[in-house]
C-alpha cells in the first residue's frame, strides 16, 4: 500500500537522501522517497505494519535531523 | 529578491552583524593573544553556535558525517591553529551559503506552486430552490449545480447546463487562445471563465477531476528519480567518509612520522614542515567534504524542468522520464490524431469534364445534406456556403455505399465506385490517396472529390525541429493504406512508415525499433492515448497527446501533453536536453572545482578560502545555474 506524507523543517538535501536510504532499509517496506524539493515521504509498506513502519521513519528522520517531523 | 522568512531574516541578520564584528576585530591592532582569542570567539559564537550544537547532538546520535560536524571540526581546529579570522570566515561563508541555499529552494518551491496555482479555492453550489453557496470544491458531490461567474475558476469538471462564454485554458494547456463553450459541452476544472455566466452541472468528484489529477502528477513527479540524481545520492554516500578519511589520513600519517623519524630520514616533502602545516591541510579536506551543493542541485534542476514544462502543458511523469526524453534517438507517431488530424477535410475535386468544381461540391454536399457521416460533414464544412436544403428531396441513404437524392430534380448519386458502378455508371480511377466521393448527375459520371486526414499544421515544423534536437528517426505507424501514409510521410518528412498496421502490430513493430536503438537512446512513442495502451508501456517514454480529459490516456502514459500539438513534443525534448545540460554542467563543474581544490589542499597550495569557495560558492553557483531550468523560452 503506498501512502504519501507531508514533512517539516527537511532543511538538507543530503539529510533526505540518507533518511531515504535508512527507511528503505526497514523490515516491510516495499520502496520509499523522500523527496527534498516538495518535502514529501512516500512509503510503499505492507498494510498491517505501516504504523509501526512510520515511527520507525520517524525515529530515522529525528536522528538525521533532529528538528524533522513526518506529519500524518 | 522575494520576501526572506522570518528564520531567514534573522540569519540574514546574524551573518550581518557577524561579518561588522570580523572586520572590526581584523581592523584593530595587535593585541595578546587571549583578547584576540576572545575577539573573533564573539562573531563565531554569533553565526555558528547553532552549528557547532547540532554537530554536538547529532554526534551523540552517531552521525558522524553530518555537514554540521565537519564544518565546526573544520572551523575548530582554525582555531588551534591560531588562524582566527579564517575559521570566523569559514563559518560566515558557510552560513551564507545556507541561507542562500535555503532562499533559492524556497522560491523553486514557491515559483512551481504560483504556477500550479490553478486550484480552485471555492465553488459556487446552487441549492435546488435558487440559493447559491460558496462550498469548497471537495465537498460538491457528482451531479450537483454550480455557477461559474466571468473571471473565476472552474473548480469541477462539468457539462454546461446554462450559458455561454470563452474559456481561458492556458493554465492547463499552455495554450493562449480562448475556447468557446455552449450547452451541452463539457467544461473542465482549472479553466478561467471569461465573459459569460456559466451553469454547470458537476460530472466528477473533486479529487478525480482534471485540476486534482494535474496537481498530483506534477507533485509526485520528483518520486521518481532520474539516473543524475541516483547516481549523485549514491556518491555523496562515499564522498564524504573518503574524503574525511583522507583528511585524518593527511593530518596523521605526517605528524607520525615527524615525530618518529629521524629528522634525516624524512621523506623531501616532509622535509622543514611542522605538524599545524598538516592540520591546515586536513582542515581543508573538510571544509570540501560537504556534499550538499551537488546533492541539492541536480533534484532542483529537474523539478524547475518538469515545473517548467507544466506551464507549457506537458505534464512530465517523473524526472527520469524527462531524463529519457533528452536522450530521444527514435520518435515514432502514430499518425491518425497525432500527426494528422483524424478529421476528413477535402484535398482536392476532379470534376469531369463539362463541370464545374465549385458545382461538383455543391451537388454532393446537397446529396449528403441529411447525412451525419463524417464524410458528410466535411463536403458540408468545404462549401464556401451552407447549401440550401429546399433543392433537395427523396434522399436515400445506403449505409457504406453512399447516398441517393434529387437536387433540383435531378437524380444524383454521391458516393463509393461501387455505387455509381451499380448503376451501369462507369468510374475513372485516381492516383490521389484518402477516401473517393464519386458523383453521377442525371445518369452521368460528374467527377469526384478525394477527402483525405490533413497533418496538423505544426506536424512539419515539429519534426523538423525534434531533428534538429538531435532525433535520429521518426517513423510512423498507422493502420491506413500504403498509399495514404506514403503521401502523409513524404509531406511531413518522415523517415520511415509502416502501413496497414492492426492495433497488436504496433506493439511489434515498436519492439522492432526498440532493439534497433542504441543503447544509450530511447524511444519515444507518441499517440492519442486512447486505444495504444499497451504500446505506451512498452516504449521507453511513452507520450499520449490532446490527453485533456481523458483519464485513460493521462493513466497509460509517462509524459502527457494537455493539447493536441504535436510541437509540443519538441518542446518537451527541448526542456529535457536543457534541463539534463544544466545537470551536467553542475556535476562536472562541482566535482572538478573540488577535485581540483583537494589535490591542491594536499600539496599544502590550497588555503582554507580557496576551500570555503569550492564548497558555497560551488553551491551557490550550482543552484543558480539549476534555478535556470525553470525558465522556459516559449512554449
Amino acid at each position: 500500500m503506498k501512502k504519501r506524507f507531508a514533512m517539516e523543517n527537511l532543511d538538507c538535501a543530503n539529510c533526505a537522501a540518507k533518511m531515504e536510504a535508512a527507511i528503505q532499509k526497514l523490515p516491510g517496506v516495499n520502496s520509499a522517497t523522500v523527496s527534498f524539493m516538495t518535502q514529501k515521504l512516500t512509503i510503499d509498506a505492507e498494510e498491517g505494519r505501516l504504523e509501526e513502519i512510520l515511527d520507525q521513519a520517524a525515529a530515522i528522520c529525528r536522528k538525521v535531523e533532529p528538528h524533522c517531523v513526518i506529519k500524518r | 529578491m522575494g520576501a526572506l522568512t522570518r528564520s531567514q531574516r534573522r540569519d540574514l541578520a546574524r551573518i550581518l552583524a557577524a561579518a561588522a564584528l570580523l572586520a572590526l576585530a581584523k581592523l584593530l591592532p595587535p593585541l595578546s593573544r587571549l583578547l584576540e582569542v576572545l575577539l573573533y570567539l564573539v562573531p563565531y559564537a554569533l553565526v555558528g553556535w547553532d552549528v557547532v550544537w547540532r554537530a554536538l547532538r547529532n554526534l551523540i546520535r552517531g552521525q558522524v558525517f553530518d555537514e554540521n560536524f565537519l564544518m565546526a571540526l573544520a572551523t575548530v581546529g582554525a582555531f588551534f591553529t591560531t588562524e582566527y579570522a579564517e575559521a570566523v570566515f569559514v563559518m560566515l561563508f558557510y552560513q551564507v551559503g545556507e541561507l542562500f541555499q535555503s532562499y533559492a529552494v524556497g522560491r523553486s518551491r514557491q515559483s512551481i506552486a504560483d504556477l500550479m496555482d490553478i486550484c480552485p479555492q471555492w465553488a459556487n453550489l446552487e441549492e435546488p430552490d435558487g440559493t447559491v453557496t460558496q462550498t469548497d470544491p471537495e465537498e460538491v458531490p457528482v451531479g450537483a449545480r454550480i455557477v461559474v461567474k466571468p473571471g473565476e475558476r472552474v473548480p469541477l469538471d462539468g457539462t454546461v447546463e446554462e450559458g455561454t462564454s470563452t474559456l481561458d485554458t492556458a493554465a492547463l494547456t499552455g495554450e493562449s487562445l480562448p475556447r468557446a463553450v455552449g450547452v451541452g459541452d463539457s467544461v473542465l476544472s482549472g479553466c478561467v471563465n471569461q465573459s459569460g455566466l456559466l451553469r454547470l452541472r458537476v460530472t466528477k468528484p473533486y479529487e478525480e477531476s482534471t485540476v486534482a489529477r494535474i496537481l498530483e502528477l506534477v507533485e509526485n513527479a520528483s518520486e521518481k528519480k532520474s539516473r543524475s540524481e541516483q547516481f549523485i545520492t549514491r556518491f555523496a554516500r562515499y564522498y564524504t567518509p573518503c574524503v574525511v578519511l583522507a583528511a585524518l589520513a593527511l593530518f596523521l600519517l605526517p605528524t607520525l612520522a615527524l615525530a618518529l623519524l629521524p629528522q634525516t630520514a624524512l621523506p623531501s616533502f616532509l622535509a622543514g614542515t611542522v605538524w599545524s602545516q598538516w592540520l591546515h591541510r586536513a582542515l581543508v579536506f573538510l571544509v570540501i567534504s560537504c556534499p550538499c551543493a551537488l546533492v541539492i542541485s541536480v533534484p532542483l534542476s529537474f523539478f524547475g524542468g518538469v515545473g517548467g514544462a507544466s506551464r507549457c502543458g506537458i505534464l512530465v511523469k517523473g524526472s527520469n522520464y524527462l531524463e529519457a526524453l533528452a536522450a530521444a534517438e527514435t520518435v515514432v507517431f502514430d499518425k491518425t490524431g497525432t500527426l494528422t488530424q483524424g478529421t476528413f477535410g477535402v484535398s482536392a475535386v476532379h470534376p469531369a469534364e463539362g463541370m464545374e468544381p465549385g458545382h461538383l461540391l455543391e451537388y454532393a454536399a446537397l446529396a449528403e445534406r441529411w447525412s451525419d457521416h463524417p464524410i458528410s460533414q466535411s463536403l458540408r464544412a468545404a462549401c464556401p456556403q451552407e447549401p440550401d436544403a429546399g433543392r433537395v428531396t427523396d434522399a436515400r441513404e445506403q449505409a457504406g455505399y453512399g447516398v441517393e437524392a434529387l437536387v433540383d430534380g435531378k437524380p444524383v448519386l454521391a458516393g463509393s465506385r461501387r455505387l455509381l458502378e451499380g448503376r451501369g455508371i462507369s468510374v475513372p480511377t485516381c492516383d490521389l490517396p484518402g477516401t473517393l466521393v464519386h458523383v453521377s448527375v442525371d445518369g452521368s459520371y460528374a467527377g469526384h472529390i478525394v477527402l483525405s486526414d490533413r497533418p496538423k499544421p505544426d506536424a512539419k515544423g515539429a519534426i523538423a525541429r525534434l531533428k534538429t534536437l538531435g532525433v535520429r528517426k521518426v517513423v510512423m505507424l498507422t493502420g491506413d493504406t500504403g498509399e495514404t501514409a506514403a503521401a502523409v510521410a513524404g509531406e511531413l518528412d518522415v523517415d520511415k512508415y509502416h502501413a496497414q498496421l492492426l492495433p497488436g502490430d504496433k506493439v511489434d513493430r515498436v519492439e522492432k525499433l526498440l532493439a534497433q536503438t542504441s543503447p544509450k537512446g530511447k524511444l519515444v512513442f507518441v499517440g492519442d492515448g486512447i486505444n495504444d495502451a499497451p504500446v505506451l508501456t512498452r516504449a521507453d517514454v511513452g507520450v499520449a497527446m490532446g490527453a485533456l480529459g481523458s483519464d485513460a490516456a493521462i493513466e497509460a502514459a509517462d509524459v502527457v501533453l494537455m493539447d493536441d500539438k504535436p510541437s509540443k513534443l519538441a518542446v518537451a525534448v527541448a526542456i529535457a536536453r536543457k534541463t539534463v545540460r544544466i545537470v551536467r554542467q553542475n556535476i562536472v563543474f562541482a566535482l572538478g572545482v573540488k577535485g581540483v581544490v583537494l589535490v591542491l589542499g594536499a600539496f599544502g597550495a590550497a588555503s582554507m578560502w580557496a576551500a570555503v569557495f569550492a564548497d558555497v560558492g560551488v553551491a551557490v553557483i550550482a543552484i543558480l545555474n539549476a534555478m535556470r531550468a525553470l525558465r522556459v523560452e516559449q512554449c
